[in-house]
Order: structure tokens, then sequence, then C-alpha cells
């Protein structure tokens, strides 16, 4: 990189920065100006709210309608009737990228929640509790790419004459197996991807459950234990049902995060050895194989899966909405 | 197990005054639960103190004994960072350039979400108007728009106007630099805009009436006291959901992918990371050592702000 590369730079950088600070500032200056009723409170409320509510409309809801009707054209552009979503339930690569969607939502948010609230119960009140949370927390914080390329260094394969230097195969050379070549054997190596999303997810249901565990009344447990309840009762009768609506919620965001994913199967095989998922599939599609219509098809089918999920939450948001 | 023989009544005295106290220790936390635990937490820190330890080991030694020798097998140095960094040649990874990329995308596409996300959600939650909550629920299910039902549209969007009003802005200003990073950042702030309008919405709404209907009396209008009272209130709310924006535009690949020119022009860490591990896929020296480096601002991020990180968090869920 020359300087003069780095110069260009940062005057992009404190261009943009200038630029969109000078329009808050003069929408804060003409709010200043505009006095009390009624026309002017319109004024103020299309000051606050259009440019957020513009750049939905054009960002998001206008290219979601669009992406709606381009799913049923072909990489002309016609119409094309079903031929899209034909395509995606005859053809067998594009049916394994659906079953492997299923397998990721059904894996992912049961695994990582089961994981992350057993292990929010075991370090609850312990020594080091913080510590503890830390280390299991951290993954949240590292990128799917940076994720991927940890855990392609721990299923590196190196045939069965050499040393591993890849910690799974060492573990299956330790234990007398063969070495295995663990990201482009199916069946198993959607499953080794699977595992790098349980890996930065659980983290989030841990802290998320166990501030929920926290929130329930000693109380209860003080009259669940006087009561002769066993430890294992207690979690089944008073921990669970006290942290119910935090096991959806964790549940719901972590099945919408798994929908989506895209990275992990980006950095790590790219959707080869019969690994691709819906959304790595949509972007391969509509950006590297030149098929608008079947990308857009994909996408759609990526919000139908995640539209019962949008309208359990809308609901529960209009629900607290009433109550307040 | 002791107590779960005892009944109603015949809780002994050392529990009775446990339980006076509120520091009744759950009786799961037993040295089994506690050695579960340091199993979990052991599995989910040795992936990435494999790769910490192997990006500072010779290029050879990695690709042919494993990192959990390294007392068999020494030799540690820094020549992998000094490689993926700073090498000269063109066919190097060169992050630092990528990394001035994911900083300077990372910043302003923090920035301008928030600022704008906070100026909505004070008007949902401080300005009456017809139709408010109805708004308001249809940017909380934008949230969950998948990203990718925007991508093609938003891309078209961006060739058939923003590119040629780039253009015509430097034929009549040509000292303003071409804006590279522009769609990048655009991209970004929409796609933030509505969690980040629901998280502050909450919090803002809850500042009490009062405060706000004290300063209407005074005569403020809704600039002033958005500028005065509401931005300094809600600060803590700002910085979690800061946090969070960033380490996702930090963290980010598809939107880099589709909006970025691929080049070393505007292209992000994530992105040149991602190629390197597809193009050179077992060069663990460049690997390792440029997979730290991205990892570096994320947690340097997560272990200064985690109080945040994890406030913004449960903030983000307890009401979602």
């Amino acid at each position: 990189m020359t300087s003069l590369d780095l110069l260009g730079k940062i005057l992009q950088f404190a261009t943009g920065l200038l630029v969109f600070a000078a329009v808050v500032a003069v929408i804060m200056v003409v709010l200043d100006r505009t006095g009390r009723g009624e026309k002017r409170n319109t004024l103020q409320l299309v000051l606050f709210l259009g440019p957020a509510l513009a750049l939905l409309a054009i960002g998001l809801i206008y290219p979601a309608i669009r992406t709606s009707f381009m799913a049923f054209t072909d990489r002309a552009g016609e119409f094309n009737g079903m031929d899209n979503f034909v395509w995606m339930f005859t053809q067998e690569e594009a049916l394994i990228t659906l079953w492997n969607t299923v397998l990721w939502v059904i894996f992912v948010p049961t695994v990582s929640t089961a994981i992350g609230l057993i292990y929010a119960v075991f370090i609850d009140k312990s020594r080091g509790e913080k510590f503890y949370k830390m280390l299991v927390f951290m993954p949240m914080a590292i990128s799917f790419v940076g994720a991927g390329i940890i855990w392609r260094f721990m299923y590196a394969y190196r045939s069965e004459n050499y040393e591993q230097y890849g910690l799974i195969n060492q573990l299956i050379v330790t234990f007398g197996g063969e070495p295995q070549q663990i990201l482009q054997n199916t069946p198993w190596n959607t499953f080794a991807l699977i595992v790098v999303m349980i890996w930065i997810q659980t983290g989030f249901a841990m802290t998320v459950l166990s501030a929920s565990i926290k929130g329930v009344p000693a109380e209860q447990h003080e009259a669940a234990m006087l009561d002769g309840a066993s430890p294992w009762q207690r979690f089944v009768n008073v921990t669970i049902p006290g942290i119910r609506s935090s096991l959806v919620v964790v549940i719901t965001t972590i099945t919408i995060a798994t929908l989506k994913i895209f990275d992990i199967v980006r950095t790590m095989t790219a959707g080869n050895f019969e690994t691709s998922v819906v959304a790595n599939e949509m972007y391969t599609q509509a950006f590297r194989s030149g098929e608008p219509g079947r990308g857009a098809a994909l996408a759609l089918i990526l919000f139908v899966m995640v539209t019962p999920i949008v309208v359990y939450n809308v609901r529960v948001l209009i629900k607290q909405k009433e109550i307040r | 197990m002791s107590h779960t023989t005892e009944t109603r009544g015949r809780v002994s005295r050392r529990q009775r005054l446990e339980l006076k106290s509120g520091r009744v220790k759950s009786t799961l936390t037993t040295r089994l639960a506690s050695a579960a635990a340091l199993v979990i937490a052991v599995l989910w820190t040795i992936p990435t103190f494999g790769l910490f330890v192997s990006s500072f080991r010779e290029p050879d030694l990695i690709e042919t004994t494993g990192w959990w020798t390294i007392f068999e097998h020494p030799g540690f140095t820094l020549g992998n960072y000094q490689e993926v960094l700073l090498s000269g040649s063109s066919s190097a990874p060169q992050l630092g350039e990528y990394f001035i990329n994911s900083l300077f995308i990372a910043i302003p596409a923090t920035l301008f979400p928030l600022v704008l996300a906070s100026m909505a959600a004070y008007a949902f939650a401080w300005i009456k108007f017809k139709g408010s909550s109805t708004l308001f629920v249809l940017v909380f299910a934008l949230q969950i728009v998948p990203l990718q039902l925007a991508l093609i549209p938003l891309l078209q969007l961006t060739v058939t106007f923003l590119h040629p009003l780039m253009g015509g802005i430097s034929d009549v200003l040509p000292f303003v630099p071409d804006q590279q990073y522009l769609p990048v950042w655009i991209a970004h702030t929409i796609f933030a805009l509505p969690l980040a309008i629901f998280l502050l919405h909450n919090f803002i709404a809850e500042i009490p009436s009062d405060v706000i209907e004290a300063a209407r009396v005074d005569g403020a209008g809704h600039g002033q006291i958005f500028l005065k009272i509401v931005l300094p209130l809600a600060m803590p709310a700002i910085a979690s959901v800061a946090i969070f924006q960033f380490l996702w535009v930090w963290n980010d690949l598809l939107v880099a992918l589709v909006f970025s020119s691929g080049t070393a022009e505007t292209a992000p860490l994530t992105q040149r990371l991602a190629e390197l591990a597809g193009s050179r896929g077992q060069n663990w020296a460049r690997l390792t050592a440029g997979a730290f480096v991205s990892l570096i601002v994320p947690l340097i991020v997560f272990f200064s702000l985690q109080r945040y990180f994890v406030r913004g968090l449960l903030a983000g869920s307890a009401k979602g």
C-alpha cells in the first residue's frame, strides 16, 4: 500500500463522516427553528423519522418485493412461472441444500441451548463464574470467517503415514482410528460445520439463560427445597418454568441466525462435498452462476422459513404494547 | 443430597441460617457439575488457543507437527505476522491494507445507523402521531426479513443510481474523492436500522415522562429535548448497540462480498481471509496469523467492553 492510497482512503473516510454530520446538523438546525403547532409537529416528525423510514423503504421493503417477483423469472429476466421452485424441489443438489438447512435448524438451536443451559446451571454461583462465562462466551466475538479458519485447522487432515497436526484427527489416531478427511466425507462433514455454529452460539444461550436463572426468585427454590425436592426436581419444576420465556427467545434467535448461515459454509467448504445450505446456495446462484431467479427463489424460501418466527414475535410484541 | 430427606419443620439449624442469609448454594454445583463445567470450558477454549499458539510457530513446523507438541518441537517466530501484515510481494496477503478497510467500513457503518435509529426511536417514543404503533411494529417485523431477500435489487439500485450519481459529482466537483466505501456503508446502515430502532426505542420510551414534560414546559422543542435530554440519558443503550453493530460489521462477510469491489481498494479483512482460506487453504502459517489479525479488534472490544456487550445482548433478547 502506498501512502497515496492510504491518503485516498482517509479522505474518503473523512468526507463520508463530514457529509453525514452536515446532513444531521442541517436537520437539527431546522428542528430548532420550528416551534410548536400542528403543522410544525408534522415537519418535526418527518425530520426525525424520515431518513430511517426512507432508507428502509428503498433498501429493504422495495428490494424484498422485487426479489419476490424475481423468483418467478429466468436468467434473462423473463417470467418462467414456477420453474425455479421446480428446480429447487427436484434437482438433487438443490434438495441436498434444503435438507442440510433442515439439519442445521434442528441441531444448532437445540444443542447450543442445551449445552448453554447446562453450563449456566453448573457454574451458577460457583467461584470464578465470570471467568468461566468469558471462556465460553468468547467465540461470540469471533467472526464466522475466523471461526471457520480455527475449525478448519482443528479438522486438518494428513494421510496416516504422517504425523497429524489437526487436533481432531490426532485424537482419532490416538484412539486407534484412521485419519479422516472430515470436511470432505459426506454426510459427516455437514455435522462438522454444524459444530462450529454450536461452538459460537452456546455462549449467547449461556449468557441469556444465566441472567434469567438468576432472576428466578430464591424463595421458590427455598420452598421447593423445604418440600423435599431433589436438585433435579427443583431444576425441572422451578428453574425451567422460571426461565421459559428466555428459553423461547434464545431458541428463536439462534434459529433465525442459523437459517441465514452463510459465512461458515463459505469459508470451510464453499458448499462443496454436499455441505451447501440455502443462504450459501442463494449467494452462489445469484452472484456466481448468473441465476438471479434461482437465487431469489432460494431467498424467498428462506423468508418463508423465517415467517412463522416473525409472526410469533410480532404477536408477543403487540401483546406487550397492549399491556403497557 | 442431605436436603432431599428433609421435610417441612425439620430443617437443620445450619440450613435455616443459610436460608436466612439468602446464600443457599445450589446443590447442583457439586464436584461433578464443576468437573463437567470445566470440561466444557476447556473444549470451548482449545480451538482458539491452538490457533493462537500456531500463529507463532515456524511455518514448516505448523505443517508437520501438532501445536500441542510445541515443547518437543520448539521454534517461535513473529515472521508469520510480519508476512501477512507487511509483505511487499503482490501475492502475499498484505492484510494491513484490508485491516484499514475494515476499520474505515466499520466506524461509519456503526455511527450512521445509530444516529438515524436514535432519531427514529425518539419519534416513535415521544412524538404522538396516528399509526405510530402500527408503523413501529412494521419496522420491528422488518428486522427478521433475511438480508438475502434484499441483496440483488439493492445491488442493482447501487449500480443504476449510486454510481452515476458519484460520477456526476466528481465531474462537477473533481476534488471530492471517489466514495468507494459508500455502497457498503449504506447497505450496513439499512440492514442495522430495524433492530437498532427497536432496541433504542425500548430504552428511550422508558425515560420518565416528567423529565420530558418539564423540558417542554421550559419551552424546549423536540430538537432540543432530543439533543440535550434524551441522547445523554440513552448513552448506555447507545453504547451497547454500538458495540454490537461494530462487531457485526467487522465480522461480516456477505455484505462485503456483494457490495465491495473485492480488491484491496475496499474489501475488508474477512473477505481477504475467506479468499485465502479458499485459494491456498493449506498455508497455515499465513492463515493462522491472518485469522488472529482479524480476531484482535473484536477480542479487544470484547474484553474491554464486555459489560456493555452483555447488557446489549440481554436487552436485545429479554424483550425480543
